[in-house]
């Protein structure tokens, strides 16, 4: 039931985006189509997991015992960014069909305020290991559906004929205001 | 260029947010309120500041390859102390601005000027880089807290505005409806909402490029 609770909270309430605004710069960034933005959910998946799983090991075996967690901030940034470089490595050579599917999307989530944001916060939440899990991963379905969503509303917008100054990256973000609106529907559900 | 240029070109010109487009995250989650926009702004100034000045200073010690993560170890040390001061000195701010104070990290305007602009140039250049565009960053986000505030509460900076209006209204001896309805006006509380803040932002954008379009 706890794990529900984190679950739909993660994915519906709390959206990673739409309520917490972690990830933006995705969100506007490669949304442009339902294809693309489904990679790059896909990519934001993988690294996340591994990255709360990292987060949550290095902060309870390495920085709480040694005393040091005003560290944190360097050390999970560092370990993200080496994670992702790693991961990156090891699918070219493992799982090239993978890598030419997530490749692209790979290095652009290094500085993606969602990764760290969510080591961050599980940390705060003080969760345990697989709560862990489930909250990054419930997270990172969260932000797949809002982007997956927002770029279908986008392929959408691009025919629309509107004012020189609405076009672009304004009417998205109304149009994105306007997602959130029907997100907020959600709360109260937890 | 000459120092003017180089400090004033970040305030309008290449505005972090309204032009570039850069450090949304921080833009979006921390504007509900002008002060907290503010707060925001200003820490992330100090941070781009320093970067800027650390990064130019260090620039021909760092070998080309490891340039990024040794530009992301600086950052992230800067981002530390400021956590750390704030959390001991203003404490109310720090919980207002909660894990954004720790994503300064990934705020790309920071990397993007150690990057562009601070590992090219000498200390002084960088340092007036550094603050035209944090103080250009630091306007865009107090606007956008304003505008949110006014329009989800009536007020800015706290000070209620509308109900100010009504007041005077009333002392200037205007119809009694006219200024029943400034002082039992609540603000629309969407605004201080998340949807608020992309809606706000979306609109100041578009207010923004028709000025621009205009003025060239």
């Amino acid at each position: 039931m706890e794990y529900f609770i984190i679950i739909i909270g993660a994915v519906f309430v709390n959206n990673i985006i739409l309520a917490q605004f972690l990830g933006i710069c995705p969100f506007l960034g490669v949304s442009n189509k339902v294809g693309t933005s489904l990679g790059m959910g896909a990519a934001v998946t993988f690294v996340m997991a591994i990255a709360s799983l990292a987060a949550y090991l290095l902060q309870y075996y390495v920085l709480v015992p040694l005393n040091i967690e005003f560290m944190q901030t360097i050390v999970f940034i560092l370990v993200i960014a080496s994670l992702v470089q790693m991961v990156e490595i090891i699918l070219k050579k493992v799982s090239p069909p993978l890598y030419q599917a997530l490749g692209v999307f790979l290095p652009l989530i290094t500085t993606n305020c969602a990764v760290l944001g969510v080591a961050i916060l599980l940390v705060q939440k003080e969760y345990n290991l697989l709560e862990s899990v489930v909250f990054s991963i419930s997270n990172a379905i969260g932000f797949t559906l809002a982007i997956v969503l927002f770029a279908g509303l986008r392929e959408k917008l691009e025919l629309e004929d509107l004012p020189a100054a609405m076009r672009g990256v304004p009417v998205a973000l109304v149009v994105a205001g306007i997602l959130a609106m029907a997100f907020m529907g959600f709360s109260g559900l937890v | 260029m000459n120092k003017l240029a180089i400090f004033t070109r970040g305030i309008i010109k290449d505005n972090p947010v309204f032009v570039l487009l850069l450090g949304m995250c921080p833009t979006l989650g921390t504007t509900s309120l002008a002060v907290t926009g503010f707060g925001m702004g200003a820490a992330t100034l100090f941070v781009l500041v320093l970067s800027n000045i650390v990064v130019s200073s260090v620039k021909n010690l760092i070998p080309a390859k490891v340039r990024i993560p040794a530009y992301i170890v600086i950052i992230a040390s800067l981002v530390t102390i400021l956590k750390l001061c704030m959390e001991a000195y203003m404490t109310e701010l720090y919980e207002a601005l909660g894990v954004f104070i720790p994503l300064i990290v990934v705020n790309c305007i920071i990397l993007g000027r150690a990057e562009a602009f601070a590992s090219k140039n000498n200390m002084v250049d960088s340092a007036l880089d550094g603050m035209g565009i944090g103080i250009g960053f630091t306007m865009a986000l107090t606007l956008l807290g304003a505008v949110r505030e006014i329009l989800g509460t009536g007020s800015v900076f706290g000070y209620n505005f509308v109900k100010g209006i009504g007041g005077l209204l009333e002392k200037w001896g205007a119809n009694e409806a006219v200024v029943n309805s400034f002082m039992q006006w609540d603000g629309v509380l969407l605004f201080v909402l998340a949807p608020g803040a992309f809606i706000a932002l979306g609109y100041l954008l578009v207010i923004f490029n028709k000025v621009a379009a205009k003025s060239k």
